[in-house]
Order: structure tokens, then C-alpha cells, then sequence
């Protein structure tokens, strides 16, 4: 996979010489050839590079496998909180590249790319109900997993696994009572 | 798309102007397709703007069966996420299990001895047997003929029953785990496996002659819900409904796992009519094409698992030391092949046991977010056609 994906990197700090890419593996691995390689990119410049990754011959991603959102909430040296990671593959070229951008709050905000991929519409739909990250110029977005009138983002770090759904507040009905 | 429709049905011309269809008065309706309805296979709810017999929009609304299982995922051990991984696609609990253990063994640097790699193909490639059997059954099911179900969960019940045997669960196995397979296989297990394979081959060829190759299956499939390979790459489709499409690429050839580059089989796709033996009307990338690629992939998984039980080798099943895997401060994305399509896992780790983030890249999600664009301006009893083809498991979807 490196060999394969050094050339693209090269590529893209030639394009985009002013963006500081900071490449690295995902994981460190023994076997060099299967790291998965990840490039580093500011929201206000991520469009412009997603259209020359999906565009550019010598690139070719045609496909955008995944978009997930990360909370970086009290993660050990972490100073941004919100990333997103965008797995891109390419089936024509067979390789795969993972870029990522990070926002904070109080405005959390990262361009749209459902005008490069249209599968991106549910996806981003589902980082914005999750993590409250706003995709500026989507379609449509909307909650996708919980319902329009939900106020909270379940998947942030400080959405507690108890305590503040309904279902707690419930009137217990005993067979008294009833 | 709407071309082929109302080229071949000219009554159906929609006047939109005078409201008229033909001689008869329509006017726009909103219908709501489940979230309970037999063709939706779960609760999937879809929100059809009609006029007479056509769909002008069709809008899913996913979210009903959502159980926060990523969250679960970054609050227990990885070992502790195996169970959850089975009821995201509750049809293919192994191939779920398998890419979730891929990704934490990778993260952890786990070496997975030889035996747990062979009985992991067996296992899932009977996996995918099986949901290709509840698929093509039900599928069936949706289109009107009732028998082909009855003859696909047949068979599908010995698979389990054998799943039964092996690991002790009917659909939720956990039964390939983060460093190998939980147990072995039974005594006796193998043999009994070889006996339902030469059972279940010639049985491919009664369900073609019952469902895939029936003259009114045909004609209800065939040309409806036509997507091409850009329209399925531009949405992340995957799986049979690329290969469906006419592209050949199948995670078990392009970047292998478990050891598949190892094994000699091929990867079917879809062809037009007349070309080996695809019947009269059918176009690439249609439902029929889609249904007929699961029925090749059948066959192939046969073979995989042929092969695999030839060469099982003797040894352990689980890697050693596995109690408290520490995942380190770093990162890793796998996909596997999974029946449906490519499952992702991404896996954020932070240095302790649990990881930060579990996140599922679901075939399902990816494949169900088109429907907008294929049910647009098609005929209204069209639509299970093409959400049947689809094929959808909405744990998966919605995890």
C-alpha cells in the first residue's frame, strides 16, 4: 500500500503547497508495505483537495468508503476535539487514503463533499446527529438515526451511557395505582 | 429510467398540468411504506410521493432499530463488542464478527495461528451462504412466488443447524473472536459439512429453475432499478450491487484477509442478455442482475470451502495471552467482504484496553442511501422489486 500511496502524497504537497499535510501512518507497522497513510487537512481547505483527490487522474478516488466522526474529548494530548476521517478508496488504482480534518467548538463546521460523492449525504447526516459537526453547503441536513426534535449529539465524550433519557422519568404504575 | 418505463407503458404518461393519467384523475399522494412492512425487511419506513401508479420520490427514513452500538463499543473491551457485532447484521453474524476481530487484532499486532484462519473462511463463507439463501428466498417472497422460499430456508436451516454444532448459537455466534475462532470444531463437524455440500450444489440449480430463470420473476426484475458502476461508486455501493453493475471487485481478491489470496475462486458478475445463459430483457445493472450475482457468489463459496476444509490444518485456535489487550495510541480502518458488501471497521485507540471509538461502516447504510435516486419516477409495485434487490438488513443500517 505505501509504495502505492507516496507518489499521491508527493502529489498533493506539489498541488497544494501551502497545506501542511503531516503524513503519517495510521499504525506503525513491521510490515511497511501494509500501513494505511493519512494526510492532515485545515476545513477551510478540505474541498479543494477532496476535488483534486476524486478528479486527478493519478488519484482517482472514486469512492468514499467512510466518514467518521471522532470526539477527542479528555484523549491523552489531544488539543483540537472534533475529527472527521475520510477513508477514501480507489478500485481503478487499488489503494486507499484517509485524510482528516479537525474542528472545535463553539462553531464546528467542515465543507460538504456530497457534490464529490453523493453517498456522503447520509454519512455526514450521521456525524452531524452524532457529534453535532455542521457540513456547510449539504443538501439536506437533517438528524438520520434519532429524531428531529432530539436535542443532544449521543456520541460526543460527555453524553453520559445513563441518566438522561425518558425513561428514567417514567411514573412507575404499580398494580395499586392503576 | 422513467424512459424505459413509459416508452413501454404509454398509458401511463403522467399529464402533471391537467392531473390526468390516461383517462383516469390522479392526483399527488403521500404514502408511507412500513416502518412494519413485509417487504421492507425490518423497519425500514419509506415515504412515497406518488400520482396514480407512480412514484415520483421515495424518501427512507432509517433510525427505528438504532442501539447506540458504537457508543457501547468505546465503553467496553473489544472482546466485550464481539455479541454487538452479530446483531448489526443479524444474517451474517460471523462475517460481522470477522471484521471487527481483523481490525483489533491489527491494532494490537495479534498473529492468528493458522487452524482459527482456515476455520474462520468455513465459517463465514457458509455465513454468506446462508444470507444469500434468506436473501434469494425472500426476495421471491416480495416478487409473488412463495416456493423458492420455502426450498432456500431448507437449506439454510441445515447451515445453522451446523453453525448449532460448531459454536452453539443459531444466529448470533460470536464465534470468531479477536485472536482466532472461540472453539474448535466438533468431532465429526467436517465430514458432516462435506455431506451438506455435495447436498447443497445441485440444489443451485433448483432454485434457478424455480426462481431465477421463471419467465414472470424474469419480467418483473429485469430493466427496473437500473444503476450504473459511477452511480454505485458515487454513493458507496458495494458488494453484489457493484458487481450487479457489472464491475468486478471483490475485497476477498483486491486486498485479502484471513489468508483468501490463498484460495482459487472467482468473482461473478453480472452480464447482459444472452451471455452465459442471462435470460431475454435483463439489463446490467438491473434487480435481476443483483439477485443473480448472489446465486453465482453461492457456488464460489462452495468451492472456498471445499478447499479450505482439504487443507485445515492441525494447531491452536486462539493466539496466546489475550487477557487485557492494551491498543495502542494509534489508529486502523479494516473492510472485509462482507455478504452485502464492504464492512468497515475503524478503530480509535488510546492506550488503554478500551478503545476511544468503535465505528461501523455498515454495506447496508451505503447501499440503502441510493433508493432516493433509483425509485424516482419508476411504477409503484416497482419499488419492493428494487428495495428487495438491494437487500437490506436494518441492524446493520441503523447499528
Amino acid at each position: 500500500m505505501s509504495a502505492k500511496i507516496t507518489p499521491i502524497i508527493e502529489l498533493l504537497q506539489k498541488q497544494f503547497s501551502d497545506i501542511d499535510f503531516a503524513p503519517a501512518p495510521l499504525l506503525e507497522m513491521k510490515d511497511k508495505s501494509a500501513e494505511q497513510w493519512c494526510v492532515h487537512v485545515q476545513p477551510s481547505k478540505l474541498f479543494a483537495v477532496m476535488s483534486f483527490l476524486r478528479s486527478d487522474e493519478r488519484c482517482s478516488f472514486e469512492q468514499l468508503s467512510d466518514l467518521a466522526g471522532v470526539d477527542y474529548l479528555n484523549f491523552p494530548k489531544a488539543k483540537d476535539r472534533y475529527g472527521i476521517v475520510y477513508s477514501l478508496l480507489s478500485l481503478s488504482k487499488e489503494h486507499r487514503l484517509w485524510v482528516k480534518v479537525f474542528v472545535n467548538d463553539p462553531n464546528p463546521e467542515v465543507p460538504s463533499v456530497v457534490s464529490i460523492w453523493y453517498g456522503a449525504t447520509w454519512m455526514e447526516r450521521e456525524v452531524w446527529d452524532m457529534f453535532g459537526v455542521r457540513f456547510s453547503d449539504h443538501p439536506d441536513l437533517r438528524r438520520i438515526l434519532t429524531w428531529e426534535s432530539f436535542e443532544a449529539h449521543p456520541l460526543r465524550k460527555d453524553y453520559p451511557l445513563t441518566g438522561r433519557g425518558e425513561r428514567e422519568d417514567f411514573k412507575v404504575i404499580t398494580r395499586d395505582s392503576a | 429510467m422513467s424512459d424505459t418505463v413509459l416508452e413501454s407503458q404509454p398509458d401511463l404518461l403522467v399529464d402533471h398540468d391537467s392531473g390526468t393519467q390516461g383517462d383516469l384523475r390522479t392526483e399527488e399522494m403521500l404514502i408511507n411504506m412500513g416502518p412494519q412492512h413485509p417487504s421492507t425487511h425490518g423497519v425500514l419506513r419509506i415515504v412515497l410521493r406518488t400520482d396514480g401508479e407512480m412514484v415520483l420520490e421515495a424518501i427512507p427514513h432509517i433510525g427505528y432499530l438504532h442501539r447506540c452500538a458504537e457508543k457501547i463499543g468505546e465503553n467496553v473491551q473489544p472482546y466485550q463488542f464481539i455479541p454487538y457485532t452479530d446483531r448489526m447484521d443479524y444474517l451474517a453474524g460471523m462475517n460481522n464478527n470477522q471484521g471487527f476481530a481483523l481490525a483489533i487484532e491489527r491494532l494490537a499486532g495479534i498473529e492468528v495461528p493458522a487452524r482459527a484462519q482456515v476455520i474462520r473462511v468455513i465459517l463465514a463463507e457458509l455465513n454468506r451462504i446462508a444470507s444469500h439463501l434468506v436473501s434469494l428466498g425472500t426476495y421471491g417472497l416480495d416478487m409473488g412466488a412463495f416456493t423458492a422460499f420455502l426450498y432456500c430456508f431448507r437449506e439454510r436451516e441445515m447451515i445453522l443447524d451446523m453453525f448449532e454444532a460448531a459454536c452453539g448459537a443459531r444466529l448470533t455466534y460470536s464465534a470468531i473472536t479477536v485472536g482466532g475462532v472461540h472453539d474448535d470444531l466438533p468431532e465429526g463437524w467436517i465430514e458432516r459439512c462435506r455431506e451438506f455440500l455435495d447436498y447443497f450444489e445441485p440444489k443451485i440449480n433448483d432454485y434457478n429453475n424455480l426462481l431465477s430463470f421463471n419467465q414472470i420473476f424474469v419480467k418483473r426484475t429485469s430493466r427496473v432499478g437500473i444503476i450504473s458502476i459511477d452511480e454505485c461508486l458515487a454513493y458507496g455501493a458495494t458488494g453484489p450491487m457493484l458487481r450487479g453493475s457489472g464491475l468486478r471487485w471483490d475485497l476477498r481478491k483486491t486486498q485479502p484477509y484471513d489468508g483468501y489470496e490463498t484460495y482459487d475462486f472467482e468473482v461473478p458478475i453480472a452480464y447482459p442478455a444472452g451471455v452465459n445463459g442471462v435470460p431475454a430483457g435483463v439489463v446490467v445493472g438491473d434487480c435481476w442482475s443483483r439477485y443473480y450475482v448472489r446465486v453465482l457468489e453461492m457456488t464460489q463459496s462452495v468451492r472456498i470451502i471445499r478447499q479450505a476444509m482439504d487443507r485445515l490444518p492441525e494447531g491452536p485456535t486462539e493466539a496466546p495471552k489475550l487477557k487485557n489487550i492494551k491498543l495502542p495510541d494509534d489508529e486502523v480502518y479494516v473492510e472485509v467482504e462482507n455478504p452485502r458488501g464492504q464492512l468497515g471497521f475503524y478503530v480509535r485507540g488510546d492506550g488503554s484496553a478500551i478503545p476511544a471509538r468503535v465505528k461501523a461502516r455498515g454495506p447496508s447504510f451505503c447501499n440503502l442511501s441510493i433508493t432516493t435516486k433509483v425509485c424516482q419516477d419508476v411504477l409503484l409495485a416497482d419499488v419492493p422489486a428494487i428495495v428487495g434487490s438491494i437487500d437490506v438488513v436494518m441492524g446493520e443500517v441503523d447499528r
